[in-house]
């Protein structure tokens, strides 16, 4: 078991009558790249901001590496932030930025220069020392800002959303950038972020939260594969949920009947004993066949469900079709463009076809009778 | 005008080669004299009366008004030192200038910070009757002043002056100061205590810094508002003297040269100050130009 950096215990946080955190307790692990993912009001920021001090919890404690750090000012906290507008000091030149946190703790001027020399070398912008941060650009801004929390040896970093004000290229660039610095040297990062695919593509670990609690938290892979909730199914990535009944539940599978009468297998359901649920797959999990062709229906293993091609869109590595079942359902197939050549050779809209994936690509959900998780799957 | 006839397909088949003269042309050239000539006038008009106080402290007059040019000497510039029934004034101005406006600007700065940062009982009246000391007509303010002086009883004179000037200054640095704190990204001190800086150090190296061309500015404002005020310095004075209440005492006997010598020193001073102003705004400026791309 790894150590804990960070701990909350059940922190509530609350401004007036709005409860923005709600009960939430977390462990994240030293070294870990965590995320907290979710949407504007979610709560994730002040979680951020209670780890860093600068909201004080209404009830609860948080600790960190094992001490009670609950009702401290952010300067007794051995952790650094790196703000979502950077915050870097507009008076004070890139090197005095990076210098602030050491200046504080009355560190040796040579060993400052020495230490912001190195701290800028990582974040590669050495000779930018005699720069103000306003002759900078975003991108370079985010580094001086990364650079200036690093360089305190935090024993954890958080950062708020740090690449949202950068354009798309650059994210992706910062994304992997990010990854290497926080590998290279080794610290805790938590991560708040609204896009799920740069929470993907960096986190060790990933707390899906909404209104104030944690809907599901894991490994990317899992929380992608087998989302626990109709909303997290909804908010990372794209999928498809079909209302059935559990028929029978033999060992890790089930058998399901959907509202339409289709009876598909699925890994048995999370919660014990639901009995309404919602089977998903992910749409490039799904393979779409004509029905012309002739292949025996329902072969072997697979799940099996015929429908209608409402509308087909070619968009070059992939085809994406929006199918219609007979009792009604809408599911989205992304097809990849294996052995077409063009997009004539893609199906057509009026076509019969029928979907097949394998059992184990299938999730299952304890329906919920929240009106709001269905729409966060329309988003 | 004989150009403006030149029909259009002909212009444009010259287009290529230097442009005709035709209205247009002289219509934009015309146009563009109108902003300079104006300009030019608005800075005459600024400056006419301040060229010829200049110039009359280079005057030699035969008696005691200063308002025939007689002859150029350099003579009041020196005599003025010698004369205590100038300069004493003026040094009085001058010491409550100085005190008011480092008073004021410290009481106006905290009250300016607590009126932008903190929820309090009585925020919303208070932030309203800053502004009332501005909005009074001075002589009802230098009344209200004198009558409340007189009653609790206070020996008019140089304290009561100081108090006066401190009163009406404070508004005018609230405002000031006020207007730049709004500005103030409140993430800039979270993030310097985050990197370990207390309260007080926050506030010493990036709140003050930051706020400090407004701090500037409102303390600029509050010394020139003192060192001229007439009105309600009257009212507040008793037997001190200030600068403007000797110039208007002596002014219907004939004012000096040495009045205008002194005018063009604070002149000068003030020039000075906005010359380096300028040179400092042109150097940051400059710097800012060298963003890479």
């Amino acid at each position: 078991m790894a150590e804990v950096d960070v701990r909350l215990d059940r922190v509530t946080k609350r401004f007036h009558d709005v409860v923005a955190v709600d009960d939430l307790s977390l462990d994240v692990r030293r070294g870990e790249f965590f995320s907290l993912l979710g949407p504007s009001g979610c709560g994730k920021t002040t979680t951020l901001r209670m780890i860093g001090g600068f909201e004080e919890a209404t009830s609860g404690k948080i600790f960190l590496a094992g001490t009670d750090v609950t009702g401290l000012p952010p300067y007794r906290r051995n952790v650094n932030t790196v703000f979502q507008n950077y915050a870097l000091f507009p008076h004070l030149s890139v090197y005095e930025n990076v210098a602030f946190g050491l200046r504080r703790r009355r560190v040796a001027s040579g060993e400052i220069r020495h230490q912001v020399g190195s701290m800028l070398e990582l974040v590669e912008l050495p000779g930018y020392e005699a720069r103000r941060p306003s002759q900078l650009s975003g991108g370079q801004q985010q580094r001086v800002a990364l650079a200036r929390a690093l360089i305190n040896h935090p024993q954890v970093l958080l950062l708020d959303e740090p690449l949202g004000a950068l354009d798309l290229k650059l994210r992706k660039q910062m994304q992997i950038e990010l990854k290497r610095i926080q590998t290279e040297v080794g610290i805790t990062f938590i991560y708040v972020t609204h896009d799920q695919e740069e929470a993907m593509t960096m986190s060790d670990r990933i707390a899906v939260m909404r209104g104030g609690h944690i809907e599901q938290l894991g490994a990317p892979e899992e929380l992608y594969e087998r989302p626990g909730t109709a909303f997290v199914a909804g908010f990372l990535g794209v999928s498809n949920l079909l209302d059935g009944d559990v028929a029978e539940v033999d060992g890790d599978y089930s058998s399901v009947r959907l509202t339409g009468g289709t009876l598909l297998r699925a890994p048995r359901p999370a919660v014990n004993g639901a009995r309404r649920v919602q089977v998903g797959v992910r749409p490039e999990k799904l393979r779409v066949v004509p029905i012309s062709d002739g292949s025996a229906a329902g072969s072997g293993d697979l799940n099996t469900i015929e429908g209608t091609i409402l509308d087909a869109s070619y968009i070059g590595v992939s085809t994406q079709y929006l199918v219609e079942t007979r009792d009604g359902q809408r599911l989205t197939v992304y097809s990849q463009n294996l052995e077409t050549s063009g997009a004539g050779e893609a199906l057509a809209d009026g076509q019969q076809v029928r979907l097949t994936w394998k059992p184990q690509h299938t999730f299952v959900i304890g329906q919920t009778d929240d009106p709001t998780a269905q729409g966060a799957l329309n988003a | 005008m004989s150009a403006g006839a030149v029909p259009i397909e002909a212009r444009a088949r010259t287009a290529s080669g230097p442009a005709p003269l035709n209205r247009p042309n002289l219509r934009a050239r015309l146009g563009r004299m109108v902003l300079p000539v104006y300009t030019g006038l608005v800075v005459i008009y600024l400056f006419l009366p301040i060229a010829v106080m200049i110039a009359f402290s280079f005057n030699n007059p035969a008696g005691h008004q200063n308002i025939t040019w007689q002859g150029f000497t350099v003579e009041h510039y020196l005599s003025v030192w010698g004369r205590p029934d100038i300069t004493g004034p003026m040094i009085t101005s001058l010491a409550v200038a100085l005190v008011s406006t480092v008073l004021a600007t410290t009481l106006g700065t905290l009250m300016g910070l607590a009126l932008t940062r903190y929820e309090f009982r009585g925020r919303g009246l208070t932030s309203t009757l800053i502004f009332l000391p501005m909005a009074s007509p001075e002589v009802i303010l230098g009344a209200s002043l004198l009558s409340l002086f007189v009653s609790v009883g206070v020996q008019r004179g140089f304290l009561t002056i100081l108090i006066a000037h401190v009163m009406f200054n404070i508004s005018y640095v609230v405002v000031t100061v006020r207007a730049r704190i709004a500005g103030f990204n409140r993430t800039l001190e979270e993030a310097a205590m985050d990197l370990g800086a207390t309260e007080w150090t926050t506030f010493r190296k990036v709140t003050f810094p930051l706020i400090f061309p407004g701090i500037l500015a409102a303390a600029l404002l509050a010394f020139a508002l003192s060192i001229d005020d007439y009105v309600i310095t009257t009212f507040a004075a008793g037997a001190t003297r200030t600068f403007p209440l000797w110039v208007f005492g002596v002014s219907r006997i004939g004012v000096p040269p040495e009045v205008n010598v002194l005018g063009t020193l604070i002149f000068v001073v003030a020039g000075f100050f906005i010359l380096v102003n300028v040179w400092l705004q042109r150097r940051s400026a400059a710097a800012a130009r060298s963003r890479p791309t």
